[in-house]
């Protein structure tokens, strides 16, 4: 990949994950997370 | 600069099982609660961390990237997870896969089983198995989850429950170990994850990396990502004499000098440590620099 290509996909994906982690922490799906990462995930240890 | 780059790579290279296991510690930083028998439940856990850990480890310090992709494309609320695939090409643009080779904490128990004593077998002729991950990833980690819901919309986390063995191996021995509640709750999913576990053991005392190079969905993530990534590898060719020992010294089947940043390239540096006219090293930040390197030419 030439380098003026890479510094432009860089640049691109760095401000697309910022504007999706914001947009995403916006709409509740933060929240989602941590109520699933609080509890003890019972398919993850193997009850069900 | 370009002995200060040396350097650093060759420091990086050197001490990558010490940076393991800090990572490993940082990543699993509450832990008296190995004792106490149950997870921690504060506020961090609303960040993923960037390595498979699981959020049920005792001492878990945030959430598992896989864990809560599935948890929020299974849930009755969203459809798409944002703020994980955010964090995903986040970390990928960052780190790539250098993130297996340094952070994770399953790559490095896997190294660690792999030191024993053992016969050991080469993965050379197990090329194709490579995209499996590909497939994990979409059909465990995607499809599944958002697919195959109940009556309330509400999905199952398909990957963590029939495949993952770090929630087994982190979350289920020392929960049941220090929680009789736990302990007589587990059942035959229990077995089967148990199983998967096992045979991951057995896998890594002859192979190098199993899990990571054939089965791990977030491996492949990083891996789609290692092209576009910030830190990459260089090679001279100025410097380069050809000799093949960074092909031979790779265990993750990369031939260094033609692709050196390959998507299995998980930046372990053994290349570096094994090349003697200091042709390898990382580079870190946008594009490459102006010597004379192989990425520069095209692979």
């Amino acid at each position: 990949m030439k380098q003026i290509n890479r510094a432009a996909a860089q640049i691109t994906l760095l401000a697309a994950a910022i504007l999706m982690i914001g947009y995403g922490a916006m709409r509740g799906e933060a929240a989602t997370v941590l109520s699933k990462a609080i509890k003890l995930c019972m398919e993850c240890v193997g009850i069900g | 600069m370009d002995k200060k780059k040396h350097k650093i790579s060759q420091f990086l290279a050197h001490f990558r099982g010490w940076i393991q296991a800090v990572a490993t510690i940082l990543t699993n930083i509450h832990l008296p609660n190995f004792f106490k028998g149950e997870i921690y439940r504060g506020d961090a856990k609303t960040v993923c961390v960037p390595g498979l850990n699981c959020y049920s480890c005792p001492a878990a310090t945030g959430a598992c990237p896989i864990g809560a992709f599935q948890a929020v494309i299974g849930s009755s609320k969203f459809k798409f997870s944002y703020y994980i695939t955010g964090f995903f090409i986040l970390i990928g643009v960052l780190l790539g896969r250098f993130v297996c080779g340094f952070l994770c904490p399953f790559g490095w128990f896997q190294e660690l089983l792999h030191k024993i004593p053992f016969k050991k077998f080469s993965t050379k002729k197990l090329k194709s198995l490579r995209y499996i991950k590909y497939g994990v990833l979409l059909i465990f980690v995607i499809l599944l989850p958002l697919l195959v819901t109940n009556s309330l919309g509400m999905g199952n986390p398909f990957f963590c429950k029939y495949l993952c063995p770090q929630g087994v191996l982190e979350g289920a021995i020392p929960l049941s170990i220090a929680n009789a509640s736990i302990r007589a709750a587990l059942g035959k999913l229990f077995t089967w994850k148990f199983g998967i576990l096992i045979t991951f053991v057995i896998l890594s005392l002859m192979f190098y990396r199993p899990f990571c190079k054939w089965i791990c969905p977030l491996g492949a993530i990083y891996a789609l990502c290692n092209k576009v990534s910030f830190l990459q590898m260089k090679v001279d060719e100025d410097k380069c004499v050809s000799c093949g020992k960074c092909e031979r010294a790779c265990k993750m089947d990369v031939d260094v000098t033609k692709h050196p940043n390959h998507t299995e390239c998980i930046r372990c540096g053994m290349c570096i440590k094994e090349c003697p006219t200091e042709a390898i090293h990382y580079q870190y930040g946008f594009g490459t620099d102006k010597t004379n390197l192989k990425e520069n030419k095209g692979e």
